[in-house]
């Protein structure tokens, strides 16, 4: 049994679209899945019949609780025109959509099917800030949840004993949020596209319109450091450390590799999937990573035979600011404890060796729980076509790209590695 | 004492009655807290239950302001913030609890490495009481 660990066929990315991802009083889960699903058609560069999709594995965390809609699958099916055939929903709190794909992949490669489309939609808005977060600690340890923890709870923990054993502290954490921001206002379809400049001027403005003290903050990190400007949530987690609530969602095509050049003359191929799970903060080893990360990096990196070195740029699961310093380094990129020095020397910056969360991240682009997996993998199958607009990657040879996807505080990691061939 | 099983309701019945309770392999010596049924290491399930001492150290804290619907319910908010951490039990095993008796309104100065001992909270919700595993300074 010498395959264990590697694709029976190979699959290829040949389409790709995504909603505008933000809080929208005026569109539904179909509303946003029908606005990427009609990019998904117009980005298949030789066209495509919906009639050749043979199945949908659609990631969605829980709409039932958020809009008390669940059984999401044949809905999405029958709004594209599917119905009878198979749609399958995928569950991995806000890992589901990575799952998707990763359903999607193994359907092409076992021969059952030849294209699958695989998507995933969120919609959250719909609830006030208290409900959305008791929604979402629906998929923390339930020993955590009991004693109090948030999500931003659970990761403010893994922060203060990241802070204690590698010597970092908050103004570390700023350069991320600060990164990330930079990257958004090149993104339009993210749901805060402002620098952190821009949201301080906003600021002013709007103080000065009102008659009131106009702030003066000197720079991005006088602004972050303002209790006022930047409310903490869940000490040392404040409100600039964590991602938005968002409605949105994401789709891309699936096709088995033999037939990828009928849709597209660049197809983008997928060289390596991982998936691992991981248990609460009391059972796992060590609080300054996620083993089901590791897992997850170690399985698609076998069955690619890359390295993290040859990783060119990521998306990786910044639901949190300290999250996506961990990422980084449970993924290879750097060594544990190097992360937060990477991101102060300005190496995971558009412009950096290598660039992370070109998206703006969770942090700005939004992050509808259920759709953010295969959000993620859009960008870098944007990226990877040279597709980017103002925020491509200034590197003539794109070749790999990966997104690392999370759910819950670390149970469900995926790994996904993108190529370009 | 009596039987009871390895579950996460027998770990709540202790935890009413002051006691921080684990399960620890008969086969391999593995230490839970909560207790399991089952040894994740060498797959056995002949348990037995073992009384921790309640002494242990603070390896990871948070100070919640935004506080879920349960904590509001006991009066936690934006103005009136509180701790949850992670302990090392002396006996190797970690727990989630909460943390009492630090000032939650400084959290520079809650040190990680501080010495703690087990509290239990007990909270009456209309007819119903429930204990929370709690953990403060020596």
């Amino acid at each position: 049994m010498k395959r264990k660990g590697k694709l029976a066929r190979g699959v290829a990315v040949v389409g790709a679209g995504m909603s505008r991802f933000g809080m929208f009083k005026d569109k539904n889960s179909k509303d946003l899945f029908l606005e990427a699903f009609r990019e998904m058609i117009e980005s298949v560069d030789k066209g495509m019949d919906v009639n050749d999709i043979d199945a949908l594995y659609l990631g969605n965390f829980t709409n039932d609780f958020f809009v008390h809609q669940a059984h999401w699958g044949p809905i999405i099916s029958d709004l594209i025109g599917l119905s009878p055939r198979p749609a399958t929903r995928t569950e991995g709190a806000c890992a589901s959509s990575a799952l998707a794909f990763r359903e999607g992949v193994f359907a092409i490669a076992s021969g059952m099917y030849d294209v699958v489309l695989v998507g995933g939609l969120e919609e959250m808005s719909k609830k006030t800030t208290e409900e959305v977060a008791e929604g979402l600690a629906l998929a923390t340890i339930p020993y955590e949840g009991k004693v109090g923890f948030t999500f931003p709870g659970v990761f403010g923990a893994i922060a203060t004993a990241y802070f204690e054993r590698y010597g970092a502290n908050r103004e570390h954490l700023m350069n991320v949020t600060i990164k990330s921001h930079n990257n958004a206002p090149l993104n339009p379809k993210a749901q805060f596209p402002y620098t952190i400049k821009d949201i301080m001027n906003m600021k002013k403005e709007r103080a000065k319109k009102k008659g009131l003290d106009v702030p003066r903050w000197e720079d991005e990190k006088d602004f972050l450091r303002d209790p006022k400007a930047n409310p903490v949530v869940a000490w040392p987690m404040h409100l600039y450390d964590c991602c938005p609530i968002s409605d949105g969602a994401a789709c891309m095509l699936l096709v088995a590799e033999d037939i990828a050049k009928n849709f597209t003359d660049d197809p983008i191929y997928v060289a390596g999937i991982g998936q691992g799970s991981g248990r609460g903060l009391h059972a796992c080893d060590d609080l300054t990573s996620f083993e089901a990360t590791k897992y997850a990096a170690k399985e698609a990196y076998s069955m690619s035979g890359l390295s993290p070195k040859d990783i060119q740029f990521a998306e990786v699961h910044d639901c949190f600011s300290i999250a996506e310093i961990i990422h980084m380094e449970d993924l290879g990129f750097f060594p544990p404890g190097q992360g937060y020095k990477a991101v102060e020397e300005g190496l995971t910056r558009l412009d950096g060796s290598i660039p992370i969360n070109t998206s703006g991240g969770l942090k700005c682009k939004g992050h509808p729980v259920g759709a953010t997996g295969i959000a993620q993998l859009y960008e870098v199958w944007v990226q990877l076509r040279g597709k980017a607009g103002k925020r491509q990657i200034p590197n003539p040879d794109l070749r790999v790209g990966a997104a690392h996807n999370l759910g819950g505080t670390g149970g469900t990691c995926t790994f996904t590695i993108l190529e370009r061939r | 004492m009596k039987e009871r099983a390895f579950s996460d309701r027998s770990y709540e019945e202790f935890l009413k009655e002051e006691k921080l309770m684990g399960s620890r392999c008969k086969r391999c010596g593995a230490l839970y807290v909560p207790p399991r049924a089952l040894c994740t290491k060498c797959f056995n399930t002949e348990m037995e239950w073992e009384e921790m001492k309640g002494k242990g150290r603070l390896i990871a804290f948070t100070c919640i302001s935004v506080a879920p619907p349960s904590m509001m319910k006991q009066g936690y908010n934006r103005n009136n913030p509180y701790c949850s951490g992670v302990v090392e039990l002396e006996e190797g095993a970690k727990v989630d609890a909460r943390i009492e008796g630090v000032d939650v309104k400084d959290p520079e100065n809650i040190k990680i490495g501080t010495e703690m001992k087990v509290k239990f909270i007990h909270i009456t919700d209309g007819k119903e009481e429930e204990t929370y595993l709690a953990f403060e300074p020596v």
